[in-house]
């Protein structure tokens, strides 16, 4: 056990070092640098511009600067965004704990919907309220999560002349109006992201009610409720507990869209800027982290594993 | 109750496998109609939505990129069915011809996406070893980002512009190919090592011929379904870059541009043009999704394509 730990531990080195090379290549790839964007338009000699990029390391070659982006790192420095001059760390910092408290809340929300409905929609197979379940969650998976965002906004002004906050407020210091920020955008992701889960726990519910153990559950007079309760869903929870977590560890940078409708500050709309400013020690630090969230959860699910499921070992 | 339907079931799967050619493509979806009416609900959908985006000449009452400073902002009437967007354009006739736009980058961005996907899967499957664990990593590298940060790293990559549109099917193709390699492989080496592989490669069938004229056949149930699933996810990012502003430009009518600028913009004061592209992406999505859930039920019902 103790070295299939390390021995997953030390794998996502190669699959991290992987992403910085792809990220670090795509971004160079990407016509026009920081530079001829902040000089754009403008009748600036070559020579400032030419200064500009060796202040900032550019004119290195590739090669160089990637190593010295890798070595950065390994001394446990992000560096410095190139856009704004403000360190890597404070600028993620300042927009975490939204997206963070966000991903948490819908994928709360998410869990609360998906594993009820999926449960009873595998219990009652091909009857219309299975039909009625599934048509929900398959229009969580087609409406667009931006979309539901724009009508929520719409009836809250219309019906009750409200309007989620502009600003966001931390949770420490007024809970209600932070969540008052965050619920529209929370149900609105909450909803897409039961669906998948929901489908999930019928798919593996159905599987795991056709095994033998679940026949003579019900054989020797256990009641309908425990047998579904404690013998289908604990058996069918591990492929439901791996799309949950992934799907968290997605929430975390990939609300793009989301945050652009509720006009929300996050990671997902700092990538997008950097991105846009071609600012490349924040997209690749950025990058990177996001890539560790998932790999780690990633492996956080595999551990659960073993306890959910006592007879997985991993040796 | 679950007993009749599982002897229907096999009585439909004999003699679905009892008949051959045409005819055993008429009998199966014979079959998905009378028994998938959710399947068979997504499907007209499907079908409306070509339909749409074929006769879209003939459709729409006004061309959709025409600007009349008569009609801005006019709300829905007999004139205007879905009213006019605030350069007089109508809304109707945007939305008839922004069908064609999201049915080209679905079915462009999907099967492009898909087919690598298998030619990558099956390599990876047949090869095994290093080719396999090499090929393996680098998806695994490709899937460790959101399919919204690849997709918008590709289009910064290659550009946006009122011409584009071929990076905007770019961009949704490459987040599609890990997905779809993953899946494909994982079907493809429960064949790799099935005997008739070796029969087929004792009477001297090279690599090729063994992987694309008797394993691929195999792993094409997962293929189509995630064909269709894809489709459905392809429509949607295309309506969130275009949402974004990466995607479709200006004046090509598309359902994500439609919510961008006026959607936001004239929330409150002219609703209609928030409503109806949502609702139709939201119906076309919901379409191809539909009808690909019931497909995997009736090809493939232990294929979890999440």
């Amino acid at each position: 056990m103790r070295r299939y730990v390390i021995g997953r531990l030390l794998l996502m080195i190669p699959t991290l070092i992987g992403v910085a090379v792809l990220t670090f290549v795509i971004m160079r790839a990407v016509p026009g640098d920081i530079v001829a964007l902040q000089y754009a338009g403008s009748a600036v000699p070559q020579s400032v511009i030419d200064e500009q990029r060796h202040l900032l390391g550019l004119d290195k070659p590739m090669w160089n600067q990637f190593t010295d982006w890798m070595g950065q790192i390994a001394h446990g420095d992000l560096g410095q965004s190139l856009w704004t001059g403000h360190s890597v760390v404070d600028e993620i910092e300042i927009r975490l704990p939204l997206s963070l408290e966000l991903a948490v809340i819908a994928t709360l929300l998410a869990v609360v919907i998906a594993l009820p409905l999926g449960v009873v929609a595998a219990v009652k197979q091909d009857t219309w309220v299975d039909y009625a379940i599934r048509v929900f969650s398959i229009g969580g998976l087609s409406l667009p999560s931006f979309w539901i965002g724009l009508l929520m906004v719409l009836f809250t002004i219309t019906v009750f002349n409200w309007a989620p906050p502009l600003v966001f407020t931390p949770i420490t210091e007024d809970p209600v109006a932070n969540l008052a920020g965050l619920i529209l955008p929370a149900i609105a992701i909450g909803y897409r992201y039961s669906a998948v889960s929901m489908r999930m726990t019928r798919s593996t519910v159905l599987e795991v009610l056709r095994e033998d153990y679940v026949r003579t559950a019900r054989a020797k007079g256990v009641r309908e409720s425990v047998v579904v309760m404690r013998h289908a869903l604990r058996n069918a929870l591990l492929p439901v507990v791996t799309v949950i977590s992934l799907e968290f560890a997605f929430l975390i940078g990939g609300l793009v869209v989301t945050e652009q409708v509720f006009n929300l500050n996050g990671i997902g709309k700092l990538l997008v800027d950097a991105v846009a400013h071609r600012d490349y020690t924040l997209i690749q630090s950025l990058v990177l982290l996001l890539a560790a969230v998932f790999v780690i959860v990633n492996f956080a699910v595999d551990m659960i594993y073993v306890v959910l499921d006592p007879r997985i070992r991993y040796a | 109750m679950a007993e009749l339907v599982s002897s229907a079931d096999i009585i439909a799967r004999r003699r679905y496998l009892e008949s051959t050619g045409r005819r055993r493509f008429v009998r199966f979806w014979a079959d998905f109609v009378r028994r998938r009416p959710l399947g068979t609900a997504g499907a007209v959908l499907i079908v409306v939505m070509i339909v749409a985006a074929a006769l879209a000449g003939v459709i729409a009452p006004y061309d959709p990129v025409k600007i009349n400073f008569a009609d801005l902002l006019e709300p829905p009437s007999p004139e205007h069915l879905l009213g006019t967007d605030p350069f007089g354009r109508d809304v109707f006739s945007r939305l008839v011809f922004g069908a064609r736009t999201a049915l080209l980058v679905g079915f462009a961005s999907s099967v492009v996406g898909c087919s690598v996907g298998l030619v990558i899967g099956v390599v990876s499957a047949y090869f095994g070893g290093r080719v396999d664990t090499l090929i393996q990593r680098l998806m695994d590298v490709l899937l460790s980002f959101p399919l919204i940060v690849i997709a918008i790293a590709v289009v910064a990559a290659l550009g946006t512009g009122e011409d584009k549109i071929g990076n905007v099917i770019a961009a949704i193709t490459v987040p599609i190919i890990p997905r779809v390699a993953r899946v494909v492989r994982a079907s493809a080496l429960g064949i790799v090592n099935m005997p008739y592989i070796e029969a087929t490669r004792a009477v001297g069938s090279g690599g090729i011929r063994i992987m694309f004229r008797h394993v691929a056949p195999n792993v094409f149930a997962p293929y189509l379904i995630m064909l269709t699933a894809f489709l459905g996810q392809a429509i949607l990012l295309e309506a969130s870059l275009s949402f974004l502003g990466l995607g479709v430009f200006e004046p090509t009518p598309s359902w994500g541009l439609m919510l961008r600028g006026a959607g936001m913009q004239f929330l409150e004061r002219a609703p209609w043009l928030a409503v109806a592209p949502g609702v139709a992406i939201s119906l076309a999505v919901f379409g191809f999704n539909l009808f690909g859930d019931s497909l995997r039920d009736a090809l493939d019902p232990r294929l979890r394509t999440g």
